[in-house]
């Protein structure tokens, strides 16, 4: 007979530690919380990320994936302040926010408003704080005898460091001048593949030349060797004592502040950078890349992008106060209720990992997340859209006291011509009508209704709300788009729109000499779910004016192919800012950025002289000051002009809603400001408490199991007995 | 049987050479070293010269199978494909493109993938084969109708379902485990418990019915018969006699997929948030990473073939009469 009781024993065996874990999970807190016991009532951010950020590298980390981390970690000279908006720039690690001084080609000074024709260089001097202190970190760790410890290990000395934690000692210091300046050599560093490089050789002082030599010093080192960056000089960065800077850049460049407060010129110390390039680190995958080191309010002490990773309180941040002063509306929301208490707020932020949304939004239900996106999939679930287009939290969320933050951001998706194209490109009389009669088809409210439940406004011209230059109401419409009737922006009808066509050579969407229809083409990356009804919507618009639409959709990369090469008729794209100013947005019409001419950002490859004029004038101008209304006048026109030419099809500027806990305080939305989980409160205890009320294990089911497994057990064993006992029939 | 053994290694080599041209040649029919670059490099700001600068740095800027430009052997040595394949011969996977050590990589998230397949593979077996067993021991009842309805039914309905189904019903509305994430030592069961349940539940159907099959072509045989009138117990029957005879064709499934199991799970890990293998590789296609994906094939074809060798194996200690002659 085949005997169970070993098999019994080893299911025995097995079953004990997972009762004793179903219990002491039960006594100490909800049986679905994914949290490690000893994280229990600690003062911990939890919440997750979809996509592994690439790099870490400040020098490299460009996008939100990524940024969100380096932000934490690392200080550049500047910041957003978290309150105010329009976005206002303030120091981070500098005294103040940096005043150009210019020169001329003769080295004389210019007078603040010098033209931008006379300016051969603009200098930038930056005053660091003294006294900031970077986190801990084995890079900065010394001997007895005050030489670094671990500086010049190799591969036998690394046995059995795995991870940073590994190294024994660690130490710390100030933060100085010369960590800037490496780190803005660094941004010409050939092996780190800076994605600023290129923009930034044209505007800092000798880059260029920095790049080509150490270009050269690359070819005669292996791969893996360091370079000394203090070796190379760069001639347009210079150190003036040890907490002071200048950067000299060609001509007038006033956005170069806003970069002053991305992590592209955050400060990277030489040790550190001398550290991570020692024999036998980067088989260990400790890199740079991986392992930042900043004097932020943060450090990261877990990297595990498959997983978790985890930020903690940097022990020798500096210190810094939450803003006193806000918006109209602020105080109200009480955003400046910790006016003046010291930052950051909390011990640690958690960032998990959660690839797929259904899991990521129940696990926010459960209060396991702190703050939460709301994916299309669980719209309905957490908002409900009133009489009037209000968007109102659903009585659940409601219930949990979820609040919902909604805000514009600072971005732009829309439908772009290719100028090049020989029936909807160029600046003729009969194009710019077939442009604008589209324009006026494509109904973007509809759009924006169906597809984005309403997350998102029609965009009357490339700038977003909150960027200098944008006009609301009246004054801001598109006037080929819009009429302004009772008080509001009103659609021009379709009549309208078939009138242009008609004047553009294609009555009825027919070609006037030739009767050929007219057949327009679409280039799209193929998308996701709901992809199909979005492409059969747009081809229906097209249909109102009889005109046909092939889409032509394809991979991302053929996709870009085909705009790189001006192969491409219509297509659909977007823009983030960097920064919030409009020339971070106009810039994407410029002649000088055409993408087949010139590799730049300008897919719609327009190019109008008048604008291109225009923009010159209005990028060298500040928006603050006696001349920003000056710069205002110029934008105003500027748009008008890309109205009438109608490149773009300026289709919307999404809104993003997110949904905090109500333990989760002093949240406000900010599209360019990245550094604000130092803002961020938590009540520890009202969020345990809530925790455990709305987690309450449901036992029923496992008793229904039991019983049903009884059910079909026990007749088996029934049949088998009287089987076994039958008589041969 | 060393030399067996020996022969069927040297036979995987063809293989494994097989395998890596093709998946070389099917990624670069739909991603060119441009197109990689450009992933890498993002799609702001990117400038030729930075994706030649990535192309050069990387060994991207080769041809892909034959340098006309070289001479002699160098012809075929100064391309793409020999320069990133033929160091994984020897073991050596390189860096991915986000410059992480893969074989590093590829150990730890080893354990994370085995935690869900290993148990899931065990209970899985176990519970089908008991379930195929009872159906045998009642076939031709309503017991055995309604079991192979079930079991049909079980097998119809997508591998999916029963992950969203699981996590809804057993994490969110009973709230016994938690949803999705991963914990490392003894904080990981907790994690494990549900995509082990979902991985057997969806897996029991298909193969209940498959050792079923077996087992009921297997229990019509003489020597079931023979055990039956020396007057055996129906149990000793199918445990002892018919099991053990009905092992070959059963572990020519099941052994082949032993080795694989450290592959992971594409979907489960991705639904429940382990950082296995099984993400790795749909991370690596999804970043065009080709470094990953051709270290993950290869792999996962050198396990294939160890376990069609496991496979064969097998059958001489369930089958005394075959030999590897």
């Amino acid at each position: 007979m085949f005997r169970f009781s070993g098999l019994r024993r080893n299911l025995c065996v097995m079953c004990v530690p997972l009762l004793a874990g179903l219990v002491a999970s039960a006594c100490g807190s909800a049986w679905n919380d994914p949290y490690p016991g000893e994280e229990r009532g600690a003062n911990v951010l939890y919440t997750a990320f979809t996509e592994r950020p690439k790099h870490l590298d400040p020098v490299q980390s460009y996008t939100e994936d990524e940024i969100t981390f380096t932000a934490q970690i690392y200080e550049p000279p500047l910041q957003y302040h978290y309150l105010k908006r329009p976005y206002t720039l303030i120091p981070l690690t500098s005294e103040a926010v940096p005043v150009p001084r210019y020169f001329d080609a003769g080295g004389r000074e210019l007078p603040a408003d010098a033209p931008a024709a006379a300016i051969a260089v603009s200098v930038y001097e930056i005053r660091i704080r003294p006294g900031i202190r970077y986190q801990p970190h084995p890079a900065f760790a010394l001997d007895a005898a005050g030489e670094p410890r671990y500086q010049a290990s190799d591969r036998e000395q690394l046995r059995g460091i795995e991870k940073l934690s590994d190294f024994a000692h660690s130490g710390s210091r100030e933060l100085t001048a010369d960590d800037y300046i490496y780190e803005i050599k660094r941004l010409a560093h050939p092996r780190l593949h800076s994605p600023i490089f290129s923009m930034m050789a044209e505007r800092i002082v000798g880059l260029r030349e920095l790049g080509a030599a150490l270009q050269e010093e690359a070819k005669k080192l292996p791969a893996s060797a360091w370079i000394d960056l203090d070796r190379f000089p760069l001639a347009g960065v210079s150190r003036v004592d040890r907490h002071t800077y200048r950067i000299s850049l060609h001509g007038k460049y006033p956005q170069f502040v806003y970069w002053l407060a991305m992590p592209f010129f955050a400060p990277v110390p030489r040790e550190v950078d001398r550290f991570y390039h020692q024999p036998g680190m980067a088989e260990k995958n400790l890199t740079l890349d991986w392992y930042p080191v900043g004097t932020g309010p943060f450090m990261l002490t877990q990297n595990n992008p498959n997983s978790r990773m985890v930020l903690e309180r940097n022990p020798n941040f500096h210190g810094e106060t939450y803003p006193c002063e806000g918006d109209p509306g602020d105080a109200a929301a009480g955003l400046l209720a910790d006016c003046g208490k010291p930052l950051p707020f909390i011990e640690q932020a958690v960032y998990a990992r959660e690839k797929e949304s259904i899991p990521y939004w129940n696990k926010f239900l459960q209060g396991y997340y702190d703050a939460s996106g709301i994916s299309s999939d669980s719209f309905d679930q957490a908002v409900r859209l009133a009489v009037g287009g209000d968007v109102q939290l659903s009585d659940e969320m409601r219930d949990k006291g979820i609040s919902l933050l909604t805000s514009v951001r600072a971005s732009i998706f829309y439908m772009g011509f290719n100028m090049l194209d020989p029936v909807v490109g160029g600046l003729g009389e009969q194009a710019t009508k077939l442009r604008q009669a589209l324009s006026i088809a494509i109904d973007q409210e509809e759009f924006v209704s169906i597809f984005m439940n309403g997350r998102g406004i029609p965009a009357t011209s490339p700038l977003p709300p909150g960027i200098f230059g944008y006009i609301d109401g009246r004054e801001g419409i598109n006037p080929v788009v819009y009429d302004w009737v009772d008080g509001r922006a009103q659609r021009k009808p379709l009549a309208e729109a078939k009138r242009l066509l008609a004047e553009a050579g294609w009555p009825n969407g027919r070609n006037a000499s030739s009767g050929e229809p007219l057949v327009l083409n679409l280039d799209t990356t193929t998308g996701g779910m709901g992809e199909k009804s979005r492409l059969d919507w747009l081809t229906r618009q097209f249909a109102r004016l009889d005109i046909q639409l092939v889409v032509r959709s394809t991979d991302f990369n053929r996709f870009q192919e085909k705009i790189r090469k001006g192969a491409v008729q219509l297509y659909y794209l977007g823009w983030n800012a960097d920064y919030p100013d409009p020339e971070n947005f106009l810039f994407l019409l410029a002649g000088s950025e055409g993408k087949v001419a010139k590799a730049g950002e300008n897919a719609s490859n327009y190019a109008n002289p008048e604008f291109d004029r225009l923009f010159e004038q209005m990028k060298n101008l500040e928006s603050e000051g006696p001349r920003g209304a000056e710069r205002l006048a110029i934008i105003r026109q500027a748009i008008a002009l890309l109205q009438h030419d109608a490149p773009w099809i300026y289709g919307f500027h999404p809104k993003s809603y997110t949904l905090g806990q109500v333990w989760l305080h002093n949240r406000k939305p900010t599209d360019v400001g990245n550094n604000i989980l130092k803002y961020q409160r938590i009540d520890v205890a009202e969020r345990q408490r809530l925790r455990q009320e709305w987690n309450r294990p449901v036992l029923w089911p496992l008793a229904l199991l039991a019983v049903l497994l009884l059910v079909l057990v026990l007749p088996a064993a029934i049949g088998y007995r009287r089987r076994e006992r039958g008589t041969a029939r | 049987m060393l030399a067996y053994i020996a022969r069927r290694l040297l036979y995987a080599l063809p293989i494994l050479i097989g395998v890596n041209l093709i998946t070389f040649a099917l990624f670069f029919v739909v991603n060119t070293p441009d197109d990689m670059a450009r992933m890498q490099l993002g799609v702001k700001r990117v400038t030729p010269e930075a994706i030649d600068r990535w192309k050069a740095e990387r060994g991207y800027d080769k041809p892909l199978f034959f340098n006309d430009e070289a001479s002699g052997g160098a012809m075929l040595t100064e391309t793409i494909f020999f320069s990133k394949s033929a160091r994984m011969f020897v073991g050596d996977f390189g860096r991915a493109e986000d410059g992480r050590d893969i074989a590093r990589e590829i150990v730890s998230r080893m354990g994370p993938s085995l935690a869900i397949a290993l148990p899931t593979f065990i209970i899985g077996l176990l519970v089908s084969v008991s379930f195929a067993l009872l159906l045998t021991f009642f076939r031709a009842t309503y017991l055995d109708f309604w079991g192979v309805v079930l079991c049909v039914a079980m097998m119809s309905i997508s591998g999916l379902f029963y992950i969203i189904g699981g996590q809804y019903l057993i994490s969110k509305l009973w709230k016994l485990v938690p949803i999705s994430g991963y914990g490392g030592g003894l904080d990981a069961w907790k994690f494990v418990i549900l995509p082990v349940l979902i991985g057997v539940v969806s897996g029991i159907g298909s193969s209940t019915r498959w050792y079923r099959t077996i087992f009921i072509e297997e229990i019509a045989r003489d020597y079931v018969r023979t055990a039956r009138a020396k007057g055996l117990a129906e149990a000793a029957v199918l445990f002892r006699h018919v099991l053990r005879n009905a092992l070959i064709p059963i572990l020519t499934g099941v052994v082949v997929v032993i080795p694989l199991l450290f592959m992971g799970s594409l979907l489960t890990e991705s639904f429940f948030g382990i950082p296995g293998l099984g993400s790795y590789t749909i991370d690596a296609i999804n970043a065009q990473d080709f470094a990953v994906v051709r270290a993950m094939v290869f792999i996962g074809s050198l396990l294939y073939i160890a376990g069609l060798i496991l496979t064969d194996l097998s059958y001489t200690f369930v089958d005394p009469r075959i030999r590897f002659n």
